[in-house]
């Protein structure tokens, strides 16, 4: 309807493209962890608001939400990565992201930071460590003396079973 | 190459609305109104049909709408009367164009000889049309006639029997016997007119300003062509030719010089006042040319020569017809209000991809439910003092944003005309196969419904068009011998009615044989042998699946398919079709609709902390389930005693795994639904919580389907609610097993 301008966004964020000098990220943390997703893909950063239950959903998805009169999923990323699911205060945050043609709403703890990154700061996550969420994060950035995982949100979408190849943009 | 696409698109859309406009005009004609204040809309239309196709290259085309509209001219000019058959081969006409321009869009090659029967009535009304008036235009005359060098069209042969077609649709130099030179004494102006160079680079052109000129009088032209340079020193954008014009009219002169407006500064312009008698024609400037008055009233017998024989013949009436004009004619009648919003669309319109009205739609409907929560916010505050101004602001507010509500559903809303004017050809179409006749009467086509349901009301109006004409109707012997008139009438029509559409089809037939349908349904299988029947319950078979009467196969209706797909796309829409039939008289079936599918009408049920919207369309009967009437099934799943139907029952709770629903069946509320297939299923939800209206959103757009989950919406609180599919509610769990057993 109106993600036109996402797919920058979506292959900067799996960090390919190297002509790109430095991108921007938002960071956020999951408990003490910190992660980290492309600028171009994030819409907006609201606070919690409660969603309405979807019937039969997986674990992670924790229902719909209305965003300005679009309907949204919110997925719990702590639970996504396989943990528990977050117990949710109205200090939580959910980061609108959009991904291909969708939108969705991801919950996390607490956003802190909004990096800039040269190419060379970030490294490829080698393939055979990559296993529950580290499946999702596929490169990290190393800023003062911190790792911060960025997260891959086609695989995060595909884990969290939200099917993307029937879409079309409308 | 992608801009001359862009401007083929144009010109069928423009098509589909010409042929429209065409299509209402022939019907208001063959309804019996007043042919005058119809002919002229649609011989424009045939003739702005036929001039786009001519720029595209659609020959066969322009060829039919060529020979049509000279037809239409010529009951235009009264040359030829309108009767019943005339209207008929009008008609016929309609559709073969209707088709030909079908075939140009999907760029499908004409048959060979496609609508040539067609054609070949036409041609014998232009025939009739020359010479019904007088006798005194016979075409040999124009054989003998000689053409001015002049005309930039090329006119046909005079001889040729089949018109060319012709690409520039330009004024043609109506050649007349010389002896018709003798000009009546007259007022009039004579002017002379000499473009330069410029006058043609800036794509003027003489024709259309003379052709312009002739509306306001007899005219006559002469060209002065002495300037003419030899080919070889010729220059293509050269300005060699100079015009005497002598126009014949009491017009004030400033309107002769309006027609000059735009090339004033172009070119050398002369208009004095003609001398009282003009008498033999004054030398134009140089060698003399012959002058030829151009009638410009419509019966004179060359006029009509040249319209049987110049492709292009395009009679000007004296006064171009204004739409104020036009509109004037217009009888004040039931009609009538069609009629003026038709003009009035005529005046200002402009596409709009519909995408963006959805786009604001959504946008308001998102002001909607804002505006519901800065009332209930707005509750708390004190209603004077500071907050006075702000409480009366925002009521101003939300005053105009219930406004805005109703003028953004009105953009998308449509006539439901545009369905309705597909059905007379049906009804032609189908009167011709089955050998019966029949005639279609249309009303409230101006009753308006959001797009998305006259887009979807085409498929099941025309499965009951042809169930009529198939079953209901009889015969003409059959007819005669009922005492009935020879042709039978269905009537279609459609109102508002509660805040939904009702839409109505009435045949004058012979009804339901109810005793037939009784012995297919037992034949079938979808009622026992000794079932007893209301009278309505048999009639209400006809739409069960897979139910079709017709004892032979027809390729008409009777393949089994029909009703009940009509009654599953009403369903679809939110609808509900029921039939009334009175054996002998005839059926009427009734089509109920939402005036939207933006919105509709939900049932919100509770089952432990979730809410969901069950669609009013869906539900039979909500009620508390009664000792005994829940009953143990053979497997394993309960069953609800319903006045003797046995209906299975399903628990939302466990269909969609809520946690803290109401154990107790006593407890809860069962809402009866139809289901696919004409069945009900009884879903147990734990309460009732009210009924709204309510704005359908894609849950898909940004998840994906959820199975037993049809839509959402927003309620007052800015929560989004789940809108239950009843189908698939009912396929979720066991395989429904709910027939009706009576």
């Amino acid at each position: 309807m109106n993600n036109t301008q996402t797919h920058g966004g979506m292959s900067a964020s799996s960090g390919a493209d190297p002509s790109a000098p430095s991108h921007q990220y938002i960071t956020f943390t999951i408990g003490e962890r910190e992660f980290a997703v492309d600028i171009m893909a994030v819409r907006e950063i609201r606070g919690w608001t409660a969603t309405t239950k979807i019937p039969n959903a997986p674990r992670a998805i924790l229902g719909v939400i209305n965003l300005r009169g679009t309907i949204i999923p919110v997925l719990d990323l702590r639970a996504s990565f396989g943990e528990e699911l977050t117990v949710v205060t109205p200090a939580h945050v959910v980061i609108i992201v959009v991904i291909g043609a969708r939108t969705a709403g991801i919950l996390v703890d607490a956003v802190s930071d909004i990096l800039t990154v040269g190419q060379d700061q970030l490294q490829d996550i080698p393939e055979v460590e990559r296993q529950g969420r580290d499946a999702m994060v596929r490169e990290v950035i190393l800023v003062n003396q911190r790792l911060v995982g960025v997260l891959s949100l086609e695989r995060l979408i595909s884990q969290s079973q939200l099917e993307l190849t029937d879409k079309v943009a409308i | 190459m992608a801009d001359f696409s862009d401007f083929k698109a144009t010109f069928f859309q423009e098509c589909k609305e010409l042929l429209e406009n065409m299509e209402a005009g022939l019907m208001a004609m063959d309804g019996g109104e007043d042919v005058s204040s119809h002919i002229d809309a649609i011989f424009r239309a045939v003739h702005s049909v036929k001039g786009g196709a001519g720029a595209f290259g659609f020959n066969k085309l322009v060829e039919f709408a060529h020979v049509f509209e000279t037809v239409l001219d010529q009951v235009r000019q009264g040359a030829l009367d309108p009767g019943a058959d005339v209207l008929q081969i009008l008609l016929q006409a309609g559709d073969v164009l209707n088709d030909l321009v079908t075939m140009a869009e999907s760029n499908a090659a004409v048959p060979d000889g496609y609508g040539q029967e067609v054609r070949a009535k036409l041609h014998e009304l232009e025939l009739r049309g020359q010479g019904g008036g007088d006798g005194d235009a016979p075409m040999e005359e124009f054989d003998d006639l000689d053409f001015m060098p002049v005309a930039a069209t090329d006119l046909p042969d005079a001889g040729g029997e089949e018109p060319a077609p012709e690409a520039f649709d330009g004024i043609e130099f109506q050649p007349v016997p010389a002896d018709a030179t003798g000009l009546p004494s007259a007022t009039g102006y004579r002017v002379s007119f000499a473009p330069r160079p410029e006058l043609f680079r800036r794509s003027n052109e003489p024709l259309l300003l003379f052709r312009e000129l002739r509306r306001l009088g007899t005219l006559t032209v002469a060209c002065d062509v002495s300037a003419l340079p030899d080919l070889n020193v010729l220059l293509a954008d050269g300005a060699y030719l100079r015009w005497t014009l002598d126009l014949v009219s009491d017009c004030p002169i400033d309107q002769v010089r309006e027609v000059f407006e735009f090339v004033e500064d172009d070119c050398d312009l002369k208009v004095e006042p003609l001398a009282a008698d003009p008498g033999p024609m004054p030398a134009p400037p140089a060698p003399p040319v012959e002058a030829r008055p151009i009638p410009a009233t419509a019966p004179a017998p060359a006029a009509r020569a040249v319209a049987a024989a110049a492709p292009v013949a395009e009679p000007v009436p004296a006064a171009a017809p204004s739409p104020a004009a036009e509109s004037a004619k217009v009888p004040p009648k039931d009609s009538g209000e069609a009629q003026r919003k038709d003009e009035a669309a005529g005046g200002i319109t402009i596409r709009v991809d519909l995408d963006r009205v959805d786009r604001v739609v959504d946008m308001v409907g998102e002001l909607v439910i804002m505006q519901a929560m800065l009332r209930q916010a707005m509750g708390d505050l004190p209603r004077d003092g500071k907050y006075g101004a702000l409480s009366r602001g925002l009521e101003q507010l939300f005053q105009i944003s219930r406004e805005l509500q109703e003028s953004v559903m009105a953009i998308r809303a449509q006539p439901v005309r545009s369905v309705f004017q597909r059905m007379p050809r049906l009804v032609r179409e189908l009167s011709n196969q089955t050998g019966k006749k029949a005639r279609l009467v249309m009303q409230g086509e101006a009753t308006e419904v959001d797009k998305t349901v006259t887009e979807r009301l085409a498929d099941p109006l025309t499965h009951m068009i042809r169930n009529a004409l198939d079953h209901g109707i009889e015969t003409p012997e059959e007819r005669i011998a009922a005492g009935k008139p020879e042709e039978g009438v269905v009537h279609i029509s459609a109102e508002h009615k509660g805040g939904r559409i009702i839409i109505q089809l009435t045949d004058d037939g012979r009804g339901i044989n109810r005793e037939r349908v009784r012995q297919k349904a037992i034949e079938k299988g979808l009622i026992a042998a000794d079932a007893v029947l209301t009278d309505e319950e048999t009639d209400a078979l006809i739409f069960a699946p897979g139910f079709s009467t017709a004892s032979t196969i027809s390729n008409i209706s009777g393949r089994g398919v029909g009703m009940d797909v009509v009654k599953r796309n009403v369903q679809d829409l939110g609808g509900r079709v029921t039939i009334r039939s009175t054996p002998g008289k005839g059926s009427t079936i009734s089509l109920t609709l939402p005036l939207t599918l933006a919105v509709m009408d939900g049932m919100i049920v509770s089952s432990g902390a979730e809410t969901f919207i069950v669609p009013i369309s869906n539900i039979v009967e909500c009620l508390r389930p009664k000792n005994g009437n829940v009953q143990q099934a053979g497997d394993g799943g309960d069953v609800l005693l319903l006045r003797g139907e046995v209906v299975p029952i399903q628990r939302l709770s466990q269909v969609f795994e809520i946690a803290n629903a109401r154990d107790t069946l006593a407890d809860c509320v069962i809402v009866v639904v139809e289901v696919e297939g004409g069945s009900k299923l009884g879903i147990v939800v734990d309460e009732l919580l009210g009924q709204q209206q309510v704005v359908v959103k894609s849950i898909e757009e940004n998840y994906g389907t959820i199975p037993g989950i049809g839509a959402a919406t927003i309620m007052g609180n800015g929560q989004v609610a789940l809108i239950l599919d009843v189908d698939a509610v009912g396929s979720a769990g066991r395989p429904a097993n709910g027939r009706h057993i009576h």
